[in-house]
């Protein structure tokens, strides 16, 4: 695949437009508010579009455009199932709290519910994993791009982080916001085309059905038995492990995404935040998933081959190359890069929030002004690029490192749901509890891989064994965290105002009419998600 | 549809970059290449036009505010 000077020249432009946000957004940045939360002053559809932006990192595009070739429309389980429920529980249930806490961040939450001890075990496990994500996601661009188009690893790497470095440094979470927002609109008209032509030429829905095998068409016809689906889970797993445990896991914990709503202008554009995401991101199958499909079932399986082994991965970039003439092989090489920015753009920003609120003014500097926050803000933001690029290298070099690091951290996240589930809604759950349960969970989810690794307890595919792990860890911690605040002293009602569901004021609503209403949203959305999965069953 | 920052109502940016990058998408494809149509050229024009919306949505936006 090559580029010509047209193709060049789209993505020099995509460029200058987004460094040029960032130096316009550079004067704005006069509080470490400004910098870190966009001074709270962000509509609803900005912050929507941010939060599925933000999400949506070349990993995601690349990888569930893979998995519908390999597992075909089982993979919408990650987005209707997977997704949608969590997105619209973070943005009725839970925004009331974190936006209404004030909290700056969803470590800072945990302090003003428990204590330091389980904020500083979220905030650190935090920080570390989001510039590892940053990293990750900066290598497999590099190498993507390397595939396709030659490109060096090296020059990849360095020029994509280096303008996410400068976005980010002049213009705050608000320049990361402002691109998020127009790398999702550049991210849906560089592919579209492309799962259009490509279903096409498969013949449509029926073309493909009869040219994929047995099984790829449906959601939830197969799931009786892990034995049925080329998946093999099981639908307890995918409800239970994907739909609840991880789901709720990613989408109402990680500071990440919440991030996106805390800049919300009020309360109502903060809980609206999520569920204006919902509705594209129900979308984003027929984007990535079908056309991932199309692929499987238009090419040639040997165009697939890497070094001799079937890679699903190359599924969206063997598009790129059968449909787009140059020009609009530019547009979607740089929806590509756009996907892999907001990615990035949004761990950096994430990170650099956290270590300065929840660490570095916390246990190193307390007590600072304002102004030496928004200069440490400045200086982690180049720490957390920097980071990135280092994390990028390693797994270049020590790939397996990378992915038990990655292992590990997984172990911590599985649980982290259920502690919050409880400091929220029982106002009993103790910080003690809550740290005992989330250790236990964690220890739990460690002993649980063990036993899969030596062969003591077996499933019929690894992603069957990440979900029930996830429902092990998070069950322990459940049940531990609930056994350890029976035992121990609650705090006060007084000190719990705000923080827990039955001392919290409810938003109202009732000046603004039906339609403008998030409940509202939330039930449409809910209902489109389910015909989706009753059409697709 | 709101503007968010004072400083910068984000439909500016967008409109402007899908506006640039359509009509070098469209100019290209009627000028500089020959195909049943022209993916280039067609997919320039729906750019331009979400690009010329954005830009015209802002301005509006910036006449009422």
């Amino acid at each position: 695949m090559h580029l010509s000077w047209i193709d060049y020249l789209i993505i020099a432009l995509y460029c200058a437009f987004v460094l040029g946000v960032g130096f316009k957004l550079k004067k704005s940045m006069r509080t470490s508010t400004d910098f870190f939360l966009s001074g709270r002053k962000i509509p609803a559809w900005i912050t929507g579009l941010a939060f599925i932006s933000a999400n949506l990192g070349a990993l995601e595009v690349m990888g569930m455009a893979a998995n519908g070739a390999k597992y075909g429309m089982l993979t919408c389980h990650f987005y209707w199932v997977g997704a949608i429920p969590a997105m619209l529980f973070v943005g009725l249930a839970m925004m009331p709290f974190y936006y209404g806490s004030k909290a700056r961040s969803v470590p800072e939450y945990l302090r003003l519910r428990f204590d330091e001890k389980t904020r500083a075990l979220n905030a650190i496990t935090f920080a570390v994993m989001t510039v590892l994500a940053s990293g990750i996601n900066l290598y497999a661009m590099a190498l993507l791009f390397k595939l396709m188009l030659g490109w060096s690893i090296h020059a990849t790497i360095l020029l994509s982080a280096i303008v996410v470095l400068i976005y980010t440094f002049l213009g705050g979470l608000t320049s990361s916001i402002y691109n998020e927002v127009l790398q999702f609109f550049l991210i849906v008209l560089g592919i579209l085309p492309l799962a259009v032509l490509s279903v096409a030429e498969a013949g449509g829905w029926s073309g493909m059905a009869a040219r994929l095998p047995a099984g790829f068409m449906h959601m939830w016809t197969n799931l009786g038995s892990a034995n049925a689906n080329p998946m093999g889970v099981d639908w307890f797993q995918v409800v239970a492990g994907l739909g609840f445990v991880l789901s709720f896991g990613y989408w109402c914990t990680d500071f990440l995404v919440v991030q996106r709503a805390l800049a919300a202008r009020d309360m109502n554009a903060a809980q609206k935040t999520p569920l204006i995401a919902a509705v594209p991101k129900m979308f984003i199958p027929f984007l990535v998933i079908i056309p991932g499909m199309a692929a499987w079932a238009v090419l040639p399986h040997a165009s697939f081959l890497l070094q001799g082994k079937v890679d699903y991965n190359m599924a969206l970039p063997l598009l790129l190359a059968r449909y787009y003439p140059a020009g609009m092989l530019g547009v979607g090489i740089t929806a590509l890069l756009a996907s892999f920015m907001s990615g990035m753009a949004g761990n950096v920003t994430a990170f650099n929030t956290v270590w300065t609120y929840d660490i570095y003014s916390s246990y190193i500097r307390p007590g600072q002004n304002d102004e030496h926050y928004l200069w440490m803000g400045k200086v982690a933001t180049v720490a957390g690029v920097l980071i990135s690029i280092g994390t990028a290298y390693m797994t270049l070099h020590f790939n397996n490192i990378m992915d038990y690091l990655q292992l590990i951290f997984s172990f911590v996240n599985a649980p982290l749901f259920a502690t919050f589930l409880l400091g929220m809604f029982w106002k009993r759950t103790t910080a003690n509890g809550a740290f005992g349960g989330l250790a236990a969970g964690t220890v739990a989810a460690g002993l649980h891989y063990f036993a899969t690794v030596h062969g003591w307890i077996t499933y019929r595919s690894d992603m069957a064994g990440n979900f029930s792990r996830a429902i092990f860890a998070w069950t322990v911690c459940f049940v531990l965290t609930l056994l350890i605040s029976l035992f121990t002293k609650p705090r006060t009602e007084s000190e719990l105002q705000g923080l827990v569901y039955s001392l919290t004021e409810k938003p109202k609503y009732r000046h603004l009419g039906i339609l403008h209403r998030p409940a509202t949203l939330a039930v449409v959305v809910l209902v489109i998600c389910a015909v989706l999965d009753v059409v697709f069953q | 549809m709101s503007e968010g920052n004072m400083d910068l109502d984000i439909r500016w940016p967008i409109g402007l970059l899908f506006s640039a990058m359509g009509a070098a998408l469209g100019i290209f494809g009627a000028f500089f290449t020959s195909p049943w149509l022209d993916l280039d050229l067609w997919w320039g024009v729906v750019m331009l036009v979400f690009g010329l919306a954005m830009i015209w949505g802002a301005s509006r936006a910036g006449r009422h505010g």
